[in-house]
């Protein structure tokens, strides 16, 4: 079966198998689109397909079809590429369509993180590059190939619209898709200069909106389906690293459907007929669990240990200490921020199949190399013998950007097992249920933080002591090398120091990283969530002790002139505050754009809070599909707004509290904003827009409550004070 | 053997009256374009059609559901889904694009008997759908999009 899967998954994908092959091999020796094509003999075999390269493959049919190597989990990585790989061939749009890469690092790493994989809101920015020289390397060997055909200069050929031209003649890229291929690929193109864009920072339309429209019927690794397919679903540990230690699961076994229970270390699971059978078996397994290696505390005790942190001094992060401690008035202040669940509607699935040599595995994976290696490892073969195939993410909000490959691992697992008792190849689809996912940890890691900050009898900034403490999320996973210095992980400070865009007088942090075994990890903007609202939050409170209007008193410590540049555009263009609202203004720098958000708010008689409208004002460098950045903006402040209205994830005893979205209630559309964002022209090259929307939103709207209640929200969310 | 009648077909599925719609839909009749979200009625990605009302299928029982006409995302096509499509599409409402068949489905239910709705009408029809990208914003637009268009 894994021969006719493979042979049916693989020429779906871009390149035909062998060419694929040949391109892998030439591509050996640190790629660039050029040197991974086929010398001319292999072209010659491949040009039946068309023109096939790496990023793009121009097909005798006439399509254009752009290779993203990138997961696009709403996100719009696959328009913004193709919008790249599109605007330098010159395609119609219309005949641009897109296919998510094969796992393969040599050819598709992210340039900024190494791997093949998505994170960082980095999409953009380390593809500019690389597909625009994909585009104009494809049409340029367009342009050879009519000048060769109608035996014209090169020169005299023109490109447009997916449509090549010389005088008197004309062909479509399909039409010269062949002969292009049999072309030398150049050793060098050039880019258009910005003033001949046609699609970047004008428009390019969604590549996935007509089938998000008809159902995303295929698109999602939920709706997998396959003939001969099993449905897997695991019962685990209600305390994170309980292991299992009895198992019965007679009346699971004895229910219709139910195929096998599968016991592993520190889960059972289920394989059924159907999903849901599979669901309610597992609801029927019995188990006791191992909790003497568990994580047994609760939040209340996780928060006394952290306060008692707050107390102690922590490892140097930062250390700009003032001459004195000399201040007319100094603000303190305790904040607290809860656990996170990602909860992206799609929940956690994996289709896997696996002969006993080679495995196939379908995922809205996020970093392919992991997926692959680590899928790979647990089924005892070489990672090449393991496909990857990406499918679109029903959200993922860093969800699926996964450190230790856990859910693929566990359908590894279960596939090893499967084939070890049953001696045969099936495809198995492991689904999370809601509870499951909302329960399952990865989340958002708790943090405090504690601020000292003084001012001067002028009213300015004379010192900054900042302590924040919190798990960091990569200490002890493979990216610790890289984010982990002096004992400080990047990933619980960033947006403090010198990531801020501040520069603050007297700024010194300091850091502790408690143990804690709640696994953690990235959620969309990832440390900023908590450390842009510190900030934020505290700058406008210094600015009313100060007397100093807050967008004056942030203009003083801000020298980046992008960063004062969104703060003024935002707060301009938020006009005069309308009648009954009140207003709360933030700007942060994070992923390297800088956003600034203006929230209008309305105190509802019950004491919640409406937030009415946000204004938001945004560089992320040449904005290249300003319908997307509009989109990115609106939801990332959305996100963010959930989070600080009803989000919390509590543990008692070691169990998490919350189960499912009646318990882990998610903004409403009831509760979004009239959102108007700007867009500030830039040259620069493009930055990230996935995540920088969301940490101003918090602050933005902390600032507006406390100016209308006088209430300093400081422990997260506001319905533990009855604001949502 | 339950009969159902979806999309205007009648289909004959091998399963227990106690079975949630959802599952049959997607796991025995191949109609995946109806979403698992939450298993609990909480989220509206499940959102079907039932003799034209939305519901969560999730929630729905194939045992009570003989003689009643099902429609799923596939084959919503009248007028009001027409227009919500095409509002969709004009104002790129989808981002993950993971909830939007329940969207969908709730909105035309909602545009099919209130022609011109309000924002008080929206906010009804549609706080039962989540959207963890947030596109709550273009939702409600193309919502008030997609009434225009239906006047012509």
């Amino acid at each position: 079966m894994l021969d006719r899967i493979i042979a049916r998954a693989i020429p779906a994908a871009p390149l035909s198998r062998r060419g694929f092959l040949k391109l892998s091999a030439g591509a050996a020796g640190g790629l660039m689109l050029g040197a991974a094509l086929p010398v001319s003999r292999a072209a010659a075999e491949a040009a039946a397909d068309g023109l096939a390269m790496p990023f793009v493959h121009i097909r005798p049919d006439n399509s254009v079809v752009v290779i993203v190597k990138h997961l696009d989990k709403g996100q719009g990585a696959a328009t913004g590429l193709a919008t790249l790989v599109a605007e330098e061939l010159d395609a119609d749009a219309a005949q641009v369509t897109t296919e998510f890469a094969p796992a393969n690092t040599a050819l598709y790493a992210n340039s900024l993180l190494g791997v093949q994989g998505t994170g960082g809101s980095t999409a953009m920015a380390n593809s500019w590059q690389q597909y625009r020289e994909a585009g104009a390397t494809a049409r340029a060997m367009l342009v050879a190939a009519a000048a060769e055909t109608w035996g014209v200069d090169p020169a005299a050929v023109t490109v447009s619209g997916g449509m090549v031209r010389a005088e008197g003649h004309s062909a479509s890229f399909g039409a010269l898709a062949e002969a292009a291929a049999r072309q030398d690929v150049p050793g060098e193109v050039t880019l258009k200069s910005p003033d001949q864009w046609v699609y970047i920072g004008k428009s390019f339309p969604r590549v996935d909106v007509q089938r998000k429209t008809e159902g995303g019927v295929g698109m999602f690794g939920m709706d997998m389906r396959m003939e001969g397919m099993v449905h897997a679903v695991s019962l685990r540990s209600p305390r994170f690293g309980g292991t299992l230690a009895t198992l019965d699961d007679s009346a699971a076994r004895a229910m219709a459907g139910v195929i096998d229970v599968i016991r592993l270390p520190d889960r059972a699971t289920v394989i059924a007929e159907t999903t849901w059978q599979a669901i309610q078996a597992r609801d029927a397994l019995v188990a006791e669990w191992d909790f003497a290696q568990a994580e047994n505390r609760g939040t209340a005790e996780l928060r006394a240990e952290f306060a008692a942190l707050l107390d102690r001094e922590g490892m140097p992060f930062h250390m700009a200490p003032a001459s004195g401690e000399a201040a007319a008035r100094v603000i303190e202040a305790d904040y607290v921020f809860p656990y996170l669940a990602h909860a992206p509607m799609e929940p956690i699935d994996v289709t896997v199949l696996f002969d006993g040599e080679r495995a196939v595995f379908w995922t809205g994976s996020q970093i392919q190399t992991l997926d692959q290696t680590i899928g790979a490892q647990v089924l005892g073969i070489p990672p090449e013998a393991v496909t990857i195939n990406t499918l679109w993410g029903g959200g993922s909000f860093g969800r699926r950007a996964i450190y230790d490959s856990h859910y693929v691992a566990e359908a590894a697992m279960v596939a090893r097992a499967w084939r070890d008792a049953h001696g045969e190849a099936r495809p198995i689809k492991l689904v999370w249920t809601r509870e499951d996912d909302i329960r399952g940890g990865y989340y958002r890691p708790m943090h405090m933080h504690r601020v000292r900050a003084g001012l001067d009898a002028e009213g300015r900034i004379a010192f900054w002591q900042h302590r924040v403490v919190g798990q960091g999320i990569m200490l002890g996973t493979a990216f610790e090398p890289f984010a982990v210095k002096n004992g400080v992980d990047s990933s619980s400070v960033e947006g403090l120091g010198e990531s801020s865009p501040y520069e603050i007088p007297g700024w010194v942090v300091d850091v502790h990283h408690p143990r804690v075994g709640v696994p953690v990890l990235w959620w969309r903007s990832v440390g900023h969530t908590h450390t842009a609202y510190v900030v934020e939050t505290m700058m406008d409170e210094l600015a009313e002790a100060a007397g100093v209007d807050p967008v004056e008193f942030r203009l003083r410590y801000l020298t980046d002139p992008r960063a004062r540049n969104v703060l003024e555009l935002a707060a301009d263009r938020a006009g005069a505050v309308p009648e009954g609202l009140t207003r709360g203004i933030a700007v942060h720098k994070s992923f390297g754009s800088y956003v600034a958000e203006v929230a209008d708010v309305r105190m509802r008689e019950d004491g919640t809070v409406k937030v009415e409208r946000v204004t938001c004002a945004v560089d992320c460098g040449v904005p290249v599909n300003p319908s997307n950045i509009r989109a990115q903006i609106e939801g990332g402040l959305g996100y963010g707004l959930s989070a600080i209205l009803r989000e919390e994830i509590t543990l008692t005893e070691g169990e998490v509290d919350q189960s499912n979205f009646y318990d882990y209630t998610p903004l409403l559309i009831t509760d979004m904003p009239e959102v108007e964002v700007h867009i500030v022209p830039s040259t620069e090259a493009p930055t990230g827009i996935g995540e920088p929307g969301t940490p101003p939103i918090g602050p933005a709207v902390a600032n507006a409550v406390r100016r209308a209640t006088g209430q300093a929200v400081r422990e997260l969310p506001f319905a533990r004070h009855g604001l949502a | 053997m339950i009969t159902l009648t979806i999309n205007g077909e009648r289909r004959e599925v091998p399963a227990a009256p106690d079975t949630p719609l959802l599952w049959v839909l997607r796991d025995d009749l191949g109609l995946t374009g109806t979403k698992f979200g939450c298993g609990v009625a909480s989220c509206g990605a499940c959102t079907v059609h039932l003799d034209g009302v939305p519901a969560r299928s999730c929630q729905s029982f194939v045992g009570d559901l003989e003689g009643v006409e099902i429609t799923t995302i596939e084959g919503a096509a009248d007028a009001a889904a027409q227009a919500i499509r095409a509002a969709w599409a004009e104002l790129e409402v989808p981002q993950c694009g993971y909830c939007q068949s329940g969207q969908i489905m709730s909105a035309s239910a909602l545009l099919a008997e209130t022609p011109r709705p309000t924002d008080a009408d929206i906010d009804a029809a549609m706080e039962g759908n989540l959207c963890r990208c947030a596109s709550y914003a273009r939702i409600r637009k193309a919502i008030h999009r997609a009434a225009e268009i239906m006047e012509g």
